[in-house]
């Protein structure tokens, strides 16, 4: 069985790594948005770990993987390195979008990452395009794309969802749902929250998992992938998380109470992953504050690499609004 | 020796297709209608046939998810065509082309481009009313990171598909739906055309009349109208209209210092306002005589004839305002 997780401890340890890698990465850079290093949106992630982790364990160097502007997570998962994703943070050059794209707009040919899309469902067609690209030129490539609940409610995924069903597309479809689109509560925008139910009418397979637990994600992934793989067209899959901190830097949250947003910082993906390990003796004493101290070791030299880049000229501010030529497809096999 | 037969404009947008098919084996087609109807205007008509339904792909009613999926496939090494009805329903799609074709190889710092061709119907003429007569291809030429073009003849209706598949970048072509029918000798020996340059589409001292696309037979009629009365007009047909051939314009108003813009789309913030204060700003002192323009007039196009004509760009009115421009109203 593919859909089975091997629960050994190494592997728990690598899960855990994963998440605390984006968990401490965006602490970090909430430190230099407060100093003005960072600037304009942040959307953290805090909360949400487990959905990206999950799910991107279960992928392939070919897959490909487009998601929001709230994919700090997806990114760093999907091995986008530290260093240059700090520097585009800072907007420096050596930043993997030169410094053009910033917090939301994150993409990397070289790991099929096709952004980093701001636009609330605006990647659901493009992810369309990358699978039947990839399946006309018989690439065998799963396209995940992910999306927030908000996405549920934009007529651009229902026409996706319909496409990738129609033509059979290897497309697994990663939604997100942290109960609010900003401010707005799943129950008081949509009219059947079970979202899971909708892509179901899609006549995909659908599954609703528990977002807060990693290997869960992991195991629904796998089981979704191996649907797609096997050649069944796209399948969906409904990760229930939670997001802990504001909707981007500037909320006052008055949409929710901070008892609800305790309650669930109680169920987080870090610490329900750490709980388990630790009741299985799967966790040692020390584990923990070495995994974090080897982070730290990472974001500092990230950081450092990020302060020590460059500012792009502003004579080279045109500078790809039309392209020369066709850069990408050197990367793509 | 020239080899002249007549086309029509529809035809050489068939075989225009039909060619970029049999090069490439990364370009297919996308769209409403294209394939078991044989296309709205009936420019794919037999496709289907000839190329299958995996290269020749009818689509469902969502203009945003098929044009995206465009531009998703694009980026990952197709060459694909997408076939919007009419230029109003495009703006169902307007999210992916401004918010992703257009941005995506800047914003991800060169890392993508999107060689992505959308072709579609503009224009009125044809008695179909507000939401499918309107010409908004000045709107999309507003859009840094795309390419617009406007083939106003049977020559570059046939050629100009082939230099926009090879653009790295998003192109969008504009096809007048009152160009369709008409039939001009073409000429076989000519085998490429640009998409960079306008063009003079009849040389001229007097005045320049710079023009697009349905307009351009418009504005080749006022001349000749014109020349009755020995006002020797020069018609500059744009062809591209992002990015504007400047030089082109400008040597023709250069030359006879005094311009009428014919523009189709409304007046107020359109193309023909864009054209105006360029030659303003560097060719003003240039000028005999204040610019003018002809333009829809600024209603949603509607249905009864009479009415549907009076609303857009006619010969009459060209003549009109040229006439009064040489102080000859």
């Amino acid at each position: 069985m593919t859909d089975r997780v091997h629960l050994d401890r190494p592997r728990l340890l690598h899960l855990l790594e994963a998440m605390e890698r984006i968990r401490l990465f965006e602490a970090k850079c909430v430190e230099l948005y407060q100093t003005q290093k960072i600037l304009g949106f942040l959307h953290l992630y805090d909360g949400e770990e487990a959905v990206s982790v999950g799910v991107i364990e279960a992928l392939r160097p070919e897959d490909a993987v487009v998601a929001t502007y709230r994919e700090h997570g997806q990114a760093l998962a999907r091995g986008i390195g530290m260093d240059v994703l700090m520097a585009e943070m800072l907007g420096k050059v050596e930043g993997c979008c030169r410094g053009r794209g910033g917090s939301m707009h994150i993409f990397d040919a070289k790991k099929r990452f096709y952004g980093g899309n701001a636009i609330v469902g605006g990647g659901l067609p493009l992810a369309i395009g990358v699978a039947l690209g990839d399946k006309m030129q018989g690439r065998e490539a799963v396209t995940v794309c992910f999306f927030g609940d908000g996405a549920a409610g934009e007529g651009e995924f229902h026409e996706s969802l319909n496409l990738a069903a129609l033509w059979q597309l290897p497309v697994l479809f990663v939604c997100e749902n942290n109960l609010y689109s900003m401010g707005m509560a799943l129950g008081r925008a949509e009219v059947d929250t079970d979202i899971a139910r909708h892509a179901g009418g899609y006549t995909m397979p659908a599954e609703a998992v528990d977002g807060m637990d990693v290997v869960a994600v992991e195991a629904a992934a796998r089981r979704a992938l191996e649907h797609v793989r096997g050649g069944g067209g796209p399948a969906f899959l409904e990760c229930r998380t939670y997001r802990f901190r504001a909707h981007s830097m500037f909320d006052a949250q008055s949409y929710r109470t901070k008892e609800e947003v305790a309650a669930w910082r109680d169920k987080g993906p870090i610490l329900r992953l750490t709980r388990w390990m630790t009741e299985t003796g799967l966790l040692h004493a020390g584990d923990q504050a070495a995994i974090e101290e080897r982070v730290k070791a990472e974001i500092e030299a990230a950081v450092a690499f990020a302060e020590a880049g460059t500012l792009e000229d502003p004579a080279d501010l045109l500078k790809f609004v039309s392209m020369e030529n066709v850069p990408q497809e050197g990367a793509v096999r | 020796m020239s080899d002249t037969a007549p086309m029509t404009y529809r035809e050489a947008c068939r075989q225009a297709l039909i060619e970029a098919m049999e090069a490439d084996p990364r370009v297919f087609m996308m769209g409403e209608d294209i394939g078991a109807y044989g296309g709205c205007y009936a420019v794919t008509k037999g496709l289907l046939d000839m190329f299958g339904p995996e290269r020749i792909r009818d689509t469902p009613l969502a203009e945003s998810g098929f044009t995206g999926a465009g531009i998703g496939a694009a980026m990952v090494g197709m060459r694909p065509i997408v076939e919007i009805m009419t230029v109003n329903f495009s703006l169902l799609a307007l999210d992916q082309i401004i918010n992703n074709a257009a941005t995506i190889p800047h914003m991800s710092g060169g890392q993508f481009a999107v060689p992505l061709v959308i072709r579609m119907a503009t224009g009125g003429g044809r008695r179909v009313a507000a939401q499918h007569s309107h010409s908004l291809e000045g709107w999309y030429a507003h859009i840094p990171g795309i390419r617009i073009l406007a083939p106003a003849t049977i020559e570059d209706a046939r050629h100009m598909l082939k230099p926009a598949l090879a653009d790295p970048n998003p192109v969008l072509i504009f096809e007048h739906v009152m160009l369709y029918n008409d039939t001009e000798p073409f000429d076989a020996s000519v085998n490429a055309v640009d998409i960079a340059t306008a063009a003079v589409r009849r040389a001229g001292a007097d005045v320049s009349l710079v023009t697009y696309g349905g307009s351009l037979k418009k504005c080749l009629a006022a001349a000749e109208t014109l020349a009755e009365d020995g006002v020797d007009a020069e018609v500059i047909d744009l062809r591209v209209l992002r990015p504007l051939d400047d030089a082109t314009i400008l040597g023709s108003v250069r030359k006879t210092r005094r311009c009428v813009i014919v523009d189709e789309g409304w007046r107020t913030g359109s193309l023909s306002a864009e054209i105006g204060m360029r030659i303003a700003e560097t060719a003003f002192f240039d000028l005999d005589a204040p610019l003018r323009r002809v333009c829809s007039a600024e209603v949603p196009i509607p249905y009864a004839p009479a009415m549907e004509d009076a609303a857009l760009p006619q010969p009459a009115t060209i003549v009109a305002t040229v006439r009064e421009l040489m102080g000859r109203g």
